[in-house]
């Protein structure tokens, strides 16, 4: 690409109309678009608060227990006899996943607001879970809504966001998944737009979502590069993370996105193989279009209709992506590759007796990855690979793959 | 210029309201759509919007959203509905047509080659509902050059300051959404209708029409006093359906609908 890759390139986007490069924006519909503004005049203002940036800081500290470990994956390194893998361990966040550094920044958002009622979509119920978490501890009223087809799929969390207090609405329509429960918030975002604050799980949705979930995600990624630093004296020379919507993968490389030598590796949801056509890969074999207030790649026939994704995990089971990463897939910084669900359920298998950590089903993806890419690298290089959640919560679809009643 | 601007006018003259009735290409059936929006123009529809089924369209409620998907089940495409318009043309040169959808279908068949073909199978206006004026630039370049309208939504969370923004890109009319929420829900409230009215009144001298909320002769009636026009959409397809899941035919469920929509313009002509 004709893009220089510098430090400034990143901090440029997205631009004031929400755009990074040709993606991104503000798609929705004119009820929506006051509110978006609001939340972008809020935002920038307490972005750069100190006393707003300290509650954040001190809520991931005391609530969250960040800073997460980097662990050094010793066993698994030498078993595969590459590059040394560690794990930057957002399972060991409260609420097991990456997803609550973000569901804090944004209840703050939305106590600053004055919004009493905070709805989120979910997939495989963790930023579910991560949300009715804050709504609990702020005493907010909280509704998650999620597609029927994956409250079948992550009982577990269901039941646990119902325990938090939240009222889980079952969505009906299109493939009730991920994709028909952002639809359905959005249609209760516009209904009742005046006191509802709608916590967007990804860095995906219209402006300013992309912008503000990235930036509280990367916390993940400003850890690593001190850990990094301190373990090991220098960068890593790869970044590995699962890429759903993306927001895990977002946090940990938007901190190293200047650094050039620093290669990173997004990893979709390859399902029963790109190749079939049953995937939730859209970076990986989609194209550019609108959905869910951005521009984006996503997976869609010639008509523009939304396909129906495939993956194992609920999480990943989206066709679009955030709009930051079509924008890095395009000028070439981020390179997009896809796991299947396979290789994911042997990956699972694999660092749960190796190293004793049960990765959530789409962090497995990544760690699949990672197998393949230290195995081509050699020990004087390291990698660190997003551990952005644990798999406790898929306990019961891995045992019904497998035929095992639990 | 397309048929709107006159057709409106010729209202304005005789001192009478649009009436707009929104269906979905393709449902219930494909062969149903194009003798149906015949049968509502014979009903005292003034323009019609055409509803372009997508697989996640997020503004609907759940009348219309079972609307797009037995569209969808019956495969209709984008280039389908522009077909629809084409045949519906073969009987009626005269009466406006608006569609009415999501941003990607359009985004996919490419902006240039969708302005030229909706011109070719005689489209009047779009209404693209993800498609903010802040996103339209591009698509608006295409559509001003085959002399399409691209009608915008105003709702009741505009900012008296941002009427102003829209209204500079829009033309044939503005479609004044009536309630915050989905199409089909809430309760109108006229007074609040009449207080928008007026804002975006002091931007325009568009026509201005009125949409979500207006179920019967009724609701009509007390927006059509304020407004230029009224949309009816979710109350004709529910009429349709819940006929239809009660054992009427396909015809007597259509019927049930131009029924409605007859009784519409009845209340609005005598009000």
């Amino acid at each position: 690409m004709t893009e220089m890759i510098s430090p400034d390139l990143f901090a440029s986007v997205p631009d004031p109309d929400g755009r990074f490069g040709p993606y991104g924006g503000k798609f929705v519909a004119e009820t929506l678009m006051s509110a978006l503004a609001e939340l972008e005049v809020v935002y920038r203002g307490l972005s750069c608060d100190p006393d707003f940036q300290k509650e954040f800081d001190s809520d991931l500290a005391h609530y969250v227990g960040r800073p997460s470990p980097l662990y050094e994956a010793s066993r698994m390194s030498d078993a595969i006899g590459g590059a040394r893998i560690f794990l930057k361990r957002e399972d060991l966040n409260h609420t097991g996943a990456h997803k609550v550094n973000n569901t804090i920044g944004q209840a703050l958002l939305a106590k600053h607001m004055g919004k009493k009622r905070i709805i989120a979509e979910t997939g495989a119920g963790q930023h579910g879970v991560a949300s009715a978490t804050v709504a609990a501890r702020l005493g907010l009223e909280c509704h998650v809504f999620m597609g029927a087809e994956d409250i079948k799929r992550q009982s577990l969390n269901v039941y646990r966001m119902k325990l938090l207090g939240a009222e889980v609405i079952p969505v009906t329509s299109g493939s009730k998944t991920l994709k028909d429960a952002m639809n359905e918030a959005l249609r209760d975002w516009v209904t009742y737009v005046d006191n509802t604050f709608y916590i967007i799980g990804t860095v995906a949705g219209p402006h300013p979502y992309p912008m503000l979930v990235r930036d509280f995600q990367s916390v993940i990624g400003r850890e690593a590069r001190r850990q990094s630093l301190a373990m090991t004296g220098k960068l890593p020379d790869a970044l590995v993370a699962c890429v759903g919507g993306g927001s895990n993968a977002i946090g940990l490389f938007h901190p190293f996105l200047g650094d050039e030598k620093v290669a990173m590796y997004g990893v979709e949801a390859g399902g029963h193989g790109v190749e079939t056509g049953q995937h939730a890969a859209p970076l990986s074999a989609g194209t550019p279009g609108v959905l869910h207030g951005n521009r984006t790649y996503l997976m869609q026939d010639q008509n523009g209709q939304i396909m129906e994704t495939h993956s194992v995990s609920a999480g990943l089971d989206y066709p679009g992506v955030g709009p930051e990463h079509s924008w890095l897939k395009d000028i070439g910084r981020v390179n997009y590759v896809a796991a299947n669900d396979d290789e994911a359920l042997t990956a699972f298998h694999h660092w749960t007796r190796t190293e004793g950590i049960m990765p959530a089903l789409e962090t497995a993806h990544a760690l699949a990855y990672a197998e393949k890419l230290a195995a081509d690298m050699t020990p004087d290089q390291h990698i660190i690979v997003n551990l952005s959640g644990r798999g406790d919560k898929d306990i019961l679809t891995v045992a019904a793959i497998e035929g095992i009643e639990v | 210029m397309s048929r709107l601007t006159p057709c409106f006018e010729t209202l304005r003259d005789s001192g009478r309201k649009a009436v707009i009735p929104y269906i979905v290409a393709g449902d219930p059936t494909v062969a149903s759509t194009v003798p149906m929006l015949h049968r509502l123009v014979a009903a005292g529809a003034n323009v019609l919007e055409l509803g372009v089924p997508f697989s996640d369209p997020m503004s609907e409620g759940p009348v219309i959203q079972r609307g797009h998907e037995r569209a969808l089940a019956n495969h209709v495409s984008l280039t389908q509905v522009l077909d629809m318009v084409a045949e519906f043309r073969q009987g009626d040169q005269v009466t406006p047509i608006v569609i009415m959808g999501y941003a990607n279908p359009v985004e996919r068949m490419g902006y240039a080659d969708f302005a030229a073909a909706c011109a070719a199978a005689g489209v009047d206006g779009l209404i693209t509902v993800d498609l903010p004026p802040e996103e339209v630039g591009p698509l608006n370049v295409e559509l001003q050059k085959v002399a399409i309208d691209n009608i915008f939504l105003i709702s009741p969370t505009t900012p008296a300051q941002r009427v102003g923004t829209i209204t500079a890109n829009a033309s044939g009319f503005i479609y004044y959404v009536a309630v915050k929420g989905v199409t089909g829900a809430g309760h109108l409230d006229s007074s609040d209708v009449g207080m928008h009215l007026d804002v975006i009144r002091a931007e325009t001298t568009l026509p201005i029409c009125v949409g979500f909320g207006i179920k019967d002769a009724e609701s009509a009636t007390a927006v059509g006093a304020m407004a230029d026009g009224v949309v009816v959409g979710s109350a004709l397809i529910d009429t349709m359906t819940v006929a239809m899941e009660s054992g009427d035919s396909l015809h007597d469920g259509i019927e049930k609908a131009v029924t409605l929509l007859g009784s519409i313009r009845t209340g609005i002509d005598n009000m």
